[in-house]
């Protein structure tokens, strides 16, 4: 369970990135939080990673407050939190195994890492996690030879082979065309009910968010400005997120194709 | 009609460059000019007799420089061996340095600003030293031999690695660093995994280049008494020993010859 309590985050320059964040995200949902370039989307998801540390409040997850935490703390909480980019974030010159492998470092010691020495089940739960997004036969490649839906399957390989408890994706499905795109929320879908991985997704296109989410959060300048199950939502709602009405670029589209 | 719409589009296309920038390069570009100009007539005057004079000069000398002797082959040997021997060594040990120094002085991985800046200053400092400056402090403080040579050499060369490393290592891609940090790697794993396959081939290939450089400047480093070949041939001309000497430059020109032509094919292969 993740509990936000009146954060809030500003950043050494001024810029309110979040402002009195209230939510709990219960074991096991697929949240998606929706709202215009820069309403705080990635801030709020890399807050609960620490990638970025709240100002102040309180934020809970498995009921610890994470933002004391430094060092070991801070790389167990790490392990626990998968995490998924627009730009896959992929070694571009290393093979896809090593690259979903490196999902277990957190789990591995160093001296053993540098030897390259993972564990035999480590490199079964790698390949393990490959087949599981249908990539297993690229194996070997080198992750700059595959197209871009493949290499953010293989980042999601990566973070399955991490075997977490959360999974936060940032706008996932950014740089894909539409039928690649709900090919990826499809396969995090899928993970989420198959392993009950809590999930969050940022994204921007409301289509996709109606037709994946459980539950949608709105952001708007920092601030939750809704937050309810998919059926309350209608195109009212997004609108009061966007502050202004709904344009063809808000949908991804291509939901037949899929 | 055809008269007018020429004009207006003249008037709408701006200069790439403004008006100010044309001037100062302009200026720049004389100044420079005048400097040539005037060291040239200089260095003229300066020499007895000018170009003319030198040349002829030279010819008289370079004939002494011929036949080149054979007979001193088998003896050159070994103090060939140990020029490149130094050159190895050296660029081994300045491999290794480089590596912690490379890092420090790399802005996106040594977030310590203080740090950052104290690394990059001591890297430049060390780059303001010319390789025969050092030798000659070496020279003087642990005798004349091969030991002296190596040091200057190691100095030398880390002052170029470092810096073309470090400028190498801020041109990766960040996104897999951060990737594995947010999965809870530490900094060692990070490097490891995310940076070294990155930096990997572009290190190698410096490495190599700066050995092509250490053979050459071993040479010239053993003139000033830093052993090998350099030494014996800074002998034989002392002696006016001309074709020993001829015979000494020419076994070097090979040997640097095939060892660039080596390295450059395999830093192709590799980038
Ligand atoms: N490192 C940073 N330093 C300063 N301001 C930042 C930083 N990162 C994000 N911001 C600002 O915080 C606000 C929220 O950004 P972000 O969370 O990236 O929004 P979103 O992901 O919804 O586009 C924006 O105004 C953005 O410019
Ligand atoms: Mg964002």
């Amino acid at each position: 369970m993740i509990q936000f309590k009146d954060v809030d985050l500003v950043y050494p320059n001024g810029t309110v990135g979040l402002k009195n964040v209230n939510l709990t995200i219960n074991d096991g949902e697929f949240v998606v939080v929706v709202g215009l370039s820069g309403a705080g989307k990635s801030t709020l998801i890399r807050s609960i990673n620490r990638l970025v540390t709240p100002t102040s409040g309180e934020l809970l997850v498995d009921n610890e407050d994470i933002l004391k935490y430094r060092g070991s703390d801070l790389r167990k909480l790490r392990t626990k939190t998968g995490m998924i980019f627009q730009n896959y974030n992929l070694v571009k010159r290393s093979s896809v195994i090593k690259n979903v492998l490196a999902g277990r470092l957190g789990h591995t010691g160093t001296l053993r890492s540098i030897f390259n020495a993972y564990k035999k089940e480590d490199v079964g739960l790698a390949y393990e996690s490959l087949k599981r997004v249908n990539i297993a036969e690229k194996i070997y490649n080198r992750a700059d030879e595959l197209s871009g839906g493949q290499q953010q399957r293989v980042s999601i390989a990566r973070v399955l082979t991490q075997q977490p408890k959360y999974i936060l994706a940032d706008e996932p499905v950014a740089s894909l065309d539409p039928p690649t795109s709900h090919q990826v929320m499809t396969y995090l879908r899928k993970i989420n009910k198959e392993d009950n991985l809590t999930t969050i997704v940022n994204l921007h296109f409301i289509d996709m968010a109606m037709e994946y989410a459980d539950r949608i959060i709105g952001m708007r300048a920092g601030e939750v400005v809704f937050d309810g199950p998919v059926s309350e939502v209608t195109e009212k709602t997004f609108e009061e997120i966007y502050g202004r009405s709904i344009r063809e670029d808000d949908l991804r589209g291509g939901a037949d194709q899929s | 009609m055809t008269n007018e719409k020429k004009t207006i589009t003249n008037r709408d296309v701006p200069a790439i460059y403004p008006v100010k920038t044309k001037i100062q390069v302009s200026v720049i570009f004389f100044v420079v000019l005048a400097i040539y100009l005037t060291s040239m007539t200089w260095t003229q005057s300066q020499m007895a007799g000018g170009f003319t004079g030198a040349l002829g000069n030279m010819f008289n000398v370079m004939v002494k420089f011929f036949p080149p002797n054979t007979a001193v082959i088998p003896a050159v040997w070994g103090p060939m061996v140990e020029t490149i021997q130094m050159a190895i060594i050296a660029t081994t040990v300045a491999a290794i340095l480089t590596v912690p120094l490379a890092l420090l002085a790399a802005e996106n991985v040594t977030t310590n600003k203080p740090l950052y800046l104290i690394t990059r200053t001591f890297l430049n400092i060390l780059r303001t030293i010319p390789d025969l400056v050092l030798a000659v402090i070496f020279v003087g403080l642990f005798g004349i031999g091969l030991f002296p040579g190596i040091l200057a050499l190691i100095i030398f060369s880390l002052g170029i690695l470092a810096k073309l490393i470090s400028e190498t290592i801020e041109a990766v891609d960040m996104n897999p660093m951060e990737a594995m940090r947010a999965s809870g790697a530490n900094v060692f794993q990070m490097i490891w995994y995310a940076l070294i396959p990155q930096v990997l081939p572009q290190y190698v290939s410096l490495v190599l280049y700066v050995f092509e450089i250490n053979i050459r400047a071993s040479v010239v480093l053993g003139l000033v008494g830093a052993g090998g070949i350099g030494l014996i041939l800074n002998q034989q001309l002392g002696f006016y020993n001309y074709p020993n000497a001829m015979m000494i430059i020419i076994i070097i020109f090979i040997v640097v010859i095939a060892i660039e032509y080596i390295s450059t094919k395999i830093r192709e292969a590799l980038i």
